[in-house]
């Protein structure tokens, strides 16, 4: 090789170098996106999410009367109405099972609200829980794949079925253990009558993939309210136990629920924002004791 | 060049072998027979023209899927001017009312398998 060509190679060599490492520093519009970034990135969670709800014009909410819910039959009227409605499969093993709206121990459901010196009848009572369609959902940002996201329509968190990949990083961001994995084939747990037909005609799920609780949007669409809602007013003595509406309109039933009563949230510390509320009981629930 | 018939033999051997979809598919007497698909039940005509239905449903489909999932738009405007609520089971299979006999018929002749049923309850239930 001659002394000029090999002198051009290595000078086209650090050439090729020198624009690769100075080029993305010239540029001005990362640089500037960078800068903006962490000069608008807020200190606390809870900022962010307010910030965000003022974005979204629309957000379906729904308030749990946790006295109305301490009896069984109302509680099982929801559950089992929501199961029918989207073919949830009844999966015994607890580590395989999925779950839509289900019962949960106060303890657990408000892990901030007991202490020392909580009755333990409190601690044991049953509390309806379900995905709490966060203002500002931690599942959404972890997914690789936008597989859930935040309608901005409505403010539901869906899931698109077909874009889930079953990495569960939802599941590992949501603080609420409000999703769950099909770790098989779910049709061989779900009802069908003698011809193979499920309760419903919503879609089932397929193995490898996450499902949670979608406030029932196949419903909103035809102007119903949520199944479990539904339920729940049918039962005698369970008027109300679960009221839904838009919390973005300050005459719907939620709001005027929320403005007349003390409702807490889930863990609102985290900053997600939950919409669903709860009315806690005024004196020691006595439930049945069963979560 | 004393390796040259061994060559030659091997060269041979592998064309035989790599031509074998051409010589079985001229060897095999008669080509498969075409599937005999059900009949829309109903006479309100596809959402567009069959042929081109046979063509693209699957790509009509997964524009629904991405439409009604993802943008929350449900009305589809055929060509001819139609509307069409976009549902695989709401809208498809209520002319086509049986999943083994058009859908699956036809997928075992092209040898190709969706998924739609995997999730989607087919008219005539039978999940499996």
């Amino acid at each position: 090789m001659n002394e000029s060509r090999r002198r051009f190679l290595k000078e086209l060599g650090c050439t090729v170098l020198g624009a690769g490492v100075a080029l993305p520093l010239l540029d001005p519009t990362r640089l500037g996106t960078d800068v903006g970034k962490a000069a608008s990135r807020p200190a606390a969670g809870g900022a962010r999410a307010s910030a965000a709800a003022a974005a979204s014009s629309r957000q379906w909410a729904m308030v749990v009367d946790v006295e109305k819910c301490l009896r069984e039959d109302v509680r099982n009227a929801c559950v089992e109405a929501c199961d029918r409605a989207h073919n949830v499969p009844r999966i015994p093993d607890p580590k395989e099972e999925v779950k839509w709206i289900w019962s949960e121990r106060y303890e657990g459901v408000f892990p901030d609200e007991v202490h020392a010196h909580t009755p333990a009848a409190t601690r044991e009572a049953p509390v309806l829980v379900l995905c709490n369609h966060c203002t500002d959902p931690a599942c959404v940002k972890v997914c690789p794949t936008g597989a859930t996201f935040k309608r901005e329509s409505d403010g539901i968190v869906m899931m698109d079925m077909h874009r889930c990949i079953g990495c569960r990083y939802c599941m590992a961001a949501c603080p609420y253990g409000a999703r769950s994995f099909n770790w098989r084939d779910p049709r061989p747990w779900i009802e069908t009558d003698a011809s193979g037909k499920p309760a419903s005609d919503y879609p089932t799920r397929t193995r490898g993939v996450v499902e949670k609780c979608d406030f029932c949007s196949e419903r909103l669409r035809v102007g119903q309210t949520p199944a479990c809602v539904e339920a729940a007013n049918a039962v005698q003595g369970g008027e109300g136990a679960l009221t839904f509406g838009e919390v973005s309109d300050p005459d719907s039933d939620v709001s005027r629920l929320l403005a007349e009563r003390n409702t807490v949230c889930r863990k609102v510390r985290l900053g997600t924002g939950p919409n669903v509320y709860y009315i806690l009981p005024g004196a020691t629930p006595a439930g049945d004791g069963r979560a | 060049m004393t390796d040259r018939p061994r060559i030659v033999l091997g060269l041979g051997v592998f064309l035989v072998l790599a031509a074998y979809p051409v010589w079985s598919a001229l060897a095999s007497s008669a080509p498969p027979e075409r599937p005999e698909l059900e009949r829309a039940t109903d006479s309100i005509g596809c959402v567009e023209d069959t042929l081109w239905m046979k063509a693209h449903h699957a790509d009509l489909l997964n524009e629904w899927r991405t439409s009604v999932v993802r943008e929350g738009t449900r009305t589809y405007v055929s060509t001819s001017g139609r509307t069409w609520d976009m549902s695989l089971t709401g809208t498809c299979m209520s002319c086509h009312k049986s999943r083994e006999a058009f859908c699956e018929r036809c997928h075992t002749y092209a040898d190709v398998t969706p998924t739609c049923w995997n999730c989607h309850v087919p008219p005539e239930g039978g999940l499996r």
